[in-house]
Formats: structure tokens, C-alpha cells, sequence
């Protein structure tokens, strides 16, 4: 054995070849990450949520308790309806107090006082005329509300126009944006079965519709439902023809100015009446014959400005739904 | 008539449910508009014609037409409408 060899050494315990090549080094305490950690919880919470149901188990819970609210709410509210209709006088009855003399006065005097033969016409435009004149200035004021919510800046409206010119593209490859704008400008699809229909049958709902407002005070009808007539029957022509048809003869200004002269000649009319009415003055308004065309006094026009206001007050709403101003 | 009357008024009934359970909108508003016309009927046999005019003008035609506006408006009405937006 060589002396000086590394073997001797080692042996001989001189020199400790592991040194320096193996050893151990005091090591960083390991830590978890933070991220891994929350996965780690997310795992585990899914796997009890996967063997309990917790999160459905709530839901489903909450839903049922919805539903059972629900049901009861509903039957209480048709039980106090119900009581309520049980406490009502029996229909039909000669002493309900519905039966009092204002009613009997209305049905026996009516048609000397009115001169109208459908009675409800009397009634509501005669002797309660000022609650007509009430509902009327109701559904104009409705018309103002939507303008406020619904109107479109005419200068947005310009631009759009300009942007987008008439039938360039096809209506598949258009954006939603476009086909709306598209939309508002150019309303009509030209769709010829809709013309075609819409031309025959117009003119018919709207002669019929001016028929049940000048025959308000003779047969069932009068200026609401007229109106509402008519209105229907301009919706209908504007679906069919566009709004280029319709802006020949309805605009904003037209609008404007049917709904002011109406209420405010409803309003000038009846205040006569009624000054005249309440001191006992001649009012110079002939009733005429009852059963003809142009009888009962203030009645018809005042039939005809009610249906002036209700059909343009729909036609109005339709529009401004569709298009957002006139 | 009475048991006419009683059928119009089982079909006011069915239509009112049918209106909240339907899934889809527009059937609903179809429905509504039927409902209308059932009650314009019953007001005609009430001996009210004047109501019944304005109930068939007003709530079956009227009122549908807006609402469908509305629906269109909100791109509720699906076909076209839906094709549209997915792109």
C-alpha cells in the first residue's frame, strides 16, 4: 500500500474524501404556493359539493320555496277578491244602490235633455262631459310621455340617412345596427300580398271608422272607438306603404296642430255649455230631432274632436314605437 | 246562450293561464289578442256594444300591434331577427 495514496489516507483516517462532495446543506423550509393552495381547496370543495349537491341543493331549495310563496300569495289574493265580490249587492237587483235616482234620471230624461238616442253617448258627453274632456287630454299627455322617452335626434337620424343609402345592400349582409337603421328609414318591405290587401281593405276601415264617429249619438259607437278605428286602419297603410306615403298627409305639425284644435275647441264648447248650463241662459244650440244625422247639439262635433285625438294619438304611438319621431 | 256564454267565458279563463305559461312571447301576445276578441264577444252579449267596438279596435288590434313592435324592436321576435344578431 503506497503511503501517500488517496486509499491510505482515507484509510489511515486522514483525510475524508465524502467532504466537500456529499453533504448536507440546512434547506429552505418548503412553502406551499399560494395559488396551488386555493386549487387545491377548489378541488376539494368540488368533490363535496360533487358527493352532497350543496350548491343545487340551496337552489333548488330557494326555487321551491319560490313557488310555494307564489301559490299562496296567489290564493290569498283570490280568496279577499272572491270575499270581496260576496259582499257585493246581487246583480240584477231594483234595490242596489246603483239604482238611485241619477241613473233613473239619466235613462227617462236623457233623450229630451241630450237629444242623443244612444243614451251612453248622452251620458258621457253631455252630462259628464268634462270627464271626456279629461280622458282626451289623458291620452295626449301619454303621447307626449312616449315622445320623451322614445324620440330619435333628427340629426342622427339625418346622418343615418346619409349613411346608408337605399337598398345598397342585401338585408343578409347587413349588421344588426345597419338593418336597424335600415329599418327605421325605409319602413316598407314592399311585400305585395300586404299592398295589395291593405289597399283593398283600408279605405273600408276607415269610412267604417268615421261612420261609427258621426253616428256616435244615433247607434253604439261614438268618438273613442271611432278613433281607435281609424287608427288602426292608418297603422295598417303605413305597414303596408311606408312612411313616405304616410308623411303626406301626417307629420308632426299635423299631429300638433289636430290634437290643440280639437281639445282646446272640446274645451271652448263645453265651458259655453256649461256657463250657459249652470245660469240658466239660452244657449242658442238647437237639439234638433233625435235620429238624425245633425242633431243633439254639441254632441257630434264633440265626438268628432274626441276621434281626432284618439286616432292621431295611435297612429302617433305607432310611429314613435317604430321610427322615434314623426 | 247561456251555455254559450259559459263556453266564452271557459276560454277567457284558459286563455289567461295559457297567456303566463307559454314559453314563447310571441304566442303570447297571440294569445292576449285572442283573449281580446273572446271578451269583446262577451261584451256584445252583455248588451254593451259600444265597450265591445272599442275592446276589438283597442285590445286585439291596437295593443298587439304595439307590442309586437316592442318585440321586434327587442329582437324577441327569433327568425330573421336571431340570424342577425349572431352575426
Amino acid at each position: 500500500m503506497k503511503k501517500n495514496s488517496a486509499f491510505a489516507r482515507w484509510f489511515y483516517g486522514e483525510k475524508d474524501t465524502l467532504l466537500d462532495r456529499v453533504e448536507m446543506k440546512p434547506q429552505p423550509e418548503y412553502q406551499r404556493k399560494e395559488s396551488d393552495y386555493q386549487k387545491l381547496l377548489e378541488k376539494r370543495r368540488q368533490l363535496f359539493a360533487q358527493i352532497y349537491d350543496e350548491p343545487n341543493r340551496k337552489l333548488k331549495a330557494f326555487g321551491l320555496m319560490y313557488r310555494i310563496a307564489a301559490i299562496i300569495f296567489c290564493l290569498m289574493l283570490i280568496f279577499i277578491m272572491l270575499m270581496t265580490v260576496s259582499w257585493l249587492p246581487e246583480n240584477g237587483n231594483p234595490d242596489n244602490p246603483v239604482n238611485n235616482e241619477v241613473s233613473a234620471r239619466y235613462i227617462e230624461n236623457g233623450l229630451q235633455e241630450t237629444g242623443a238616442v244612444n243614451i251612453v253617448t248622452g251620458m258621457i258627453l253631455d252630462y259628464r262631459a268634462f270627464d271626456t274632456f279629461g280622458e282626451s287630454n289623458v291620452l295626449f299627455i301619454a303621447t307626449v310621455t312616449v315622445l320623451i322617452l322614445l324620440r330619435l335626434d333628427p340629426e342622427k337620424k339625418a346622418k343615418i340617412k346619409k349613411k346608408i343609402p337605399l337598398y345598397q345592400k342585401p338585408l343578409d349582409e347587413m349588421t344588426v345596427e345597419e338593418a336597424e337603421a335600415h329599418d327605421r328609414v325605409y319602413e316598407p318591405k314592399n311585400d305585395l300580398i300586404l299592398q295589395k290587401v291593405a289597399g283593398f281593405l283600408v279605405p273600408i276601415i276607415i269610412i267604417f271608422g268615421i261612420y261609427v264617429i258621426l253616428n256616435g249619438h244615433i247607434s253604439p259607437g261614438g268618438g273613442f272607438s271611432g278613433g281607435a278605428i281609424i287608427g288602426a286602419g292608418l297603422i295598417l297603410y303605413l305597414n303596408a306603404f311606408g312612411f313616405e306615403k304616410t308623411e303626406r298627409f301626417f307629420t308632426e305639425k299635423t299631429y300638433k296642430w289636430t290634437c290643440f284644435g280639437a281639445l282646446s275647441f272640446y274645451c271652448i264648447a263645453k265651458s259655453y255649455s256649461f256657463y250657459t248650463g249652470a245660469n240658466h241662459l239660452e244657449s242658442g244650440i238647437p237639439l234638433g230631432t233625435p235620429g238624425a244625422i245633425l242633431s243633439s247639439g254639441l254632441i257630434l262635433p264633440l265626438n268628432i274632436c274626441v276621434g281626432l285625438v284618439v286616432a292621431c294619438t295611435m297612429y302617433a304611438f305607432y310611429v314613435l314605437f317604430r321610427k322615434g319621431g314623426f | 246562450m247561456r251555455v254559450f256564454t259559459y263556453i266564452l267565458m271557459s276560454f277567457l279563463i284558459i286563455c289567461a293561464i295559457s297567456v303566463t305559461l307559454s314559453k314563447k312571447l310571441l304566442n303570447s301576445i297571440l294569445i292576449f289578442m285572442s283573449y281580446s276578441l273572446v271578451m269583446s264577444i262577451i261584451w256584445m252579449l252583455l248588451e254593451s256594444p259600444d265597450l265591445a267596438i272599442t275592446e276589438a279596435a283597442v285590445g286585439a288590434g291596437v295593443t298587439s300591434v304595439l307590442f309586437f313592435v316592442t318585440l321586434k324592436k327587442i329582437h324577441a321576435m327569433g327568425g330573421e331577427d336571431g340570424e342577425h344578431e349572431e352575426k
